[in-house]
């Protein structure tokens, strides 16, 4: 093959540049996807060493200031790392199949993207090493913790994360050109599927909130170099200023990594219900709804900084409204599924699991609107555990529902049935061991963020240690099932894969071939 | 219109979007953030020096008056007020005077940080001379009185019968780059 992509036969050089100079949106999205994992792994160490040393009450593995910088660097890793790139790595290889487009409407930018985040996640990282050690101030980073007391490497935290921000602004900007530029002929936008409309909309979501953060941070870099006085009240600034603008941006970024999901689940669900979605076109006002109201309920994650009495009533009505068109969503979902002949493949056990537990977090974030019971459940492990199944069942299920729902068209070979089901049990169990309990703990007023905890939470955090080394290890097990379906995975060559799927993806050959859509399809 | 004609102008668009929501962050929202607490009183900022006006005393009501001062963090100094309550009436200036020692053996820096409770009473709460307004050099072993003049408004909110003044005292000694004197 003349322009096909070089493999390892071609040479050691050849392979590593075709991988480094890459536009095919594919290996763009292949790479993506690895990165993602390798930081699932690495996020997911440190989730380990976390529970291991809240295993049991008292200091026994590690200082509670290296306990800090575990608890920063698993937030960080785990949102800008694992969950967001791997979205992205989706949208890569799926949207220009998905709507017929031959790649990506800028694909030397969608070069770029991918290959800066590596060195942003390298300096993030190589802080661990640096005296002083890496981000000990959580993963919302709060000044004045992240400024006036933080370590000197919060520099490179801060470099990081706007290399970070640079790399998801021009990987948005790229997917929302590609849907409004490269659809096939006949292709509108009420026909695209749910997976496309949802990344279009978080797209915009990112290129209105990303600099939102690089905003933060940047004046987070000049208070602590320049002089400045944005957060410090010693010099006439505010500290709760860095809370405002940091959740304007970290309100619409839980939605950033909750709406591609979505869209994951509308497109597995039907395919296994073999029934076409339910109100496909509520769907796409749900998420266009959810979108907008995430911009204005931020204030909502600091009820407790003393706000005036109408504030806290305004954002906790506004946060409750956005039940309502997620109830939209998770309806649509169960009603796809009623009567259908549903079959329940790994993806779609995923999937149903993500219905199940999403909704439940959901419910949780309810709790936590109500601004009177949120004083008291204000940072503690409540919090911890609505927003893991949220994050987990929400976004790293559907993840891992759309990896087996599509690497058989990607790869062109099946993974095993048997080990994605016991995989799949052992992490949905697992799950709910380690933040099922979470809930009790916080309830009963367990803080979060502490490295030691009173003798009363002892019983529950272990189990929910032990839960949380289940589903670590089931991760290991998907790794496995990865690697041995790419290497040694029955071969297939049915271009639709699943008997119940639709949509443009499934009409090109399995696997899919290096180029397709040369030409564009005509959609009728 | 072809994908490659039309990508170019889409690109520019939403950089520049992108180019404005930072400019906005930086430059709108702390802004728009003191004009917010600025207006509702949220945050119990002070306004800067005031210049008495004549206004006749409202010798019908007693206006409480508290007086709270705290150390921030690692501040070192003795800091308190030489009253810690005084009664006042509306329209009348009155003196007060907080204690300041600086323990340590080194020369320092301080500045003071007033805010004001209830939030509705911080635009009524004036102060004509306030030691606030300037920070603070005290050097090694030194002591010294630090004099407030305030006026509370005779506008002040009918609800409104005890005011608090707090003030926070911040260690500045590093921090000779900050423009202090821009801080009421």
């Amino acid at each position: 093959m003349a322009h096909g992509p070089a493999t390892l036969s071609d040479g050691l050089g050849k392979y590593i540049s075709r991988w480094v100079f890459t536009t095919n949106h594919k290996d763009i999205g292949t790479l993506y996807l690895w990165f993602s994992f390798a930081m699932f792994i690495l996020g997911g160490a440190f989730a380990m060493v976390i529970r291991a040393e809240l295993f049991q009450p008292g200091m026994q593995l590690i200082k509670p200031e290296f306990f800090n910088q575990m608890t920063t660097m698993h937030g960080l890793v785990m949102v800008f790392g694992a969950i967001m790139p791997a979205f992205v790595g989706l949208a890569n290889w799926l949207i220009p199949m998905m709507i017929g487009a031959p790649d990506m409407a800028l694909p030397r930018m969608n070069n770029l993207s991918f290959w800066i985040l590596p060195f942003a996640f390298s300096i993030l990282v190589s802080t661990l090493f640096m005296e002083g050690g890496g981000p000990n101030f959580g993963w919302t980073f709060y000044a004045p913790l992240s400024t006036t007391y933080a370590p000197d490497t919060v520099n490179y935290f801060i470099f990081g994360v706007h290399i970070m921000g640079a790399s998801s602004i021009m990987g948005s900007i790229n997917i929302i050109a590609t849907v409004m530029n490269m659809r096939a002929p006949g292709m509108t936008y009420m026909k695209m599927p749910l997976f496309v409309w949802t990344w279009v909309i978080t797209a915009f979501l990112l290129v209105a909130v990303m600099p939102v953060l690089a905003g933060a941070v940047t004046m987070m870099l000049m208070d602590i170099n320049f002089g400045t006085s944005f957060f410090d009240a010693a010099g006439g600034g505010d500290p709760v200023l860095f809370q405002h603008v940091f959740w304007f941006f970290g309100h619409p970024e839980v939605y950033i990594i909750i709406l591609p999901a979505f869209g994951v689940v509308s497109q597995i669900i039907p395919t296994f219900s073999r029934k076409p979605l339910f109100g496909y076109s509520s769907m796409v006002y749900a998420t266009a709804a959810i979108a907008f109201l995430s911009f204005v309920v931020w204030a909502h994650h600091m009820f407790t900084v003393g706000m005036p009495i109408a504030g806290e009533l305004y954002f906790m009505y506004a946060t409750m409204l956005i039940a309502v068109p997620t109830g939209v969503k998770v309806f649509n979902w169960i009603t796809t599924m009623y009567k259908g002949s549903l079959t329940f493949e790994t993806p779609m056990l995923f999937s149903i699991a993500f219905v199940i537990l999403f909704t439940f977090g959901g419910f949780t974030g309810m709790m936590l609107s109500i601004a009177a019971a949120d004083m008291q459940y204000h940072d503690t492990y409540f919090v911890v555990a609505h927003f893991h199944y949220v994050m987990v069942a929400g976004a790293v299920f559907s993840g891992t529902a759309a990896v087996y729902y599509w690497l058989p068209k990607w790869c062109g070979k099946m993974y095993d049935e048997t080990m994605g089901k016991v995989q799949f049990w052992i992490a949905f169990i697992g799950f709910n061991i380690a933040f099922m309990p979470q809930h009790f703990l916080g309830l009963a007023g367990m803080p979060r963020r502490y490295a030691d905890y009173g003798l009363q939470f002892a019983d529950w955090n272990m189990v929910s240690s032990i839960g949380a080394f289940m589903y670590g290890g089931a991760q290991i097990l998907f790794l496995y099932n990865v690697i041995r379906t790419i290497g040694w995975g029955k071969p297939t060559d049915d271009p639709k894969v699943w008997e119940g799927a639709e949509g443009l993806e499934w009409t090109v050959p399995t696997p899919a071939p290096y180029h397709t859509f040369a030409t564009p399809p005509e959609v009728k | 219109m072809s994908a490659d004609s039309k990508n170019p102008l889409l690109l520019a668009k939403l950089v520049a979007l992108a180019a404005a929501m930072f400019m906005f962050a930086i430059f709108v929202l702390p802004p728009l953030y003191d004009l917010f607490c600025e207006i509702t009183g949220i945050g119990g900022k002070t306004d800067s020096a005031y210049t008495a006006v004549a206004v006749e005393v409202d010798r019908s009501r007693d206006i409480e008056v508290q007086f709270v001062a705290t150390n921030n963090a690692t501040m070192p100094w003795d800091f308190y007020p030489v009253e810690e309550r005084v009664i006042v009436h509306p329209g009348e200036a009155r003196e007060v005077v907080f204690y300041a020692h600086n323990r340590t053996s080194n020369d320092m820096l301080g500045q003071a940080i007033p805010n004001v409770l209830p939030n509705n009473a911080a635009d009524y709460f004036h102060k004509t001379e306030c030691f606030c307004f300037n920070n603070q050099p005290l050097a090694a072993g030194e002591s010294a009185e630090l004099a407030l003049v305030f006026i509370v408004d005779p506008d002040l909110p009918a609800s409104v019968n005890t005011v608090t003044l707090s003030y926070t005292m911040f260690d500045i000694t590093d921090r000779t780059k900050v423009q202090v004197s821009q801080v009421q």
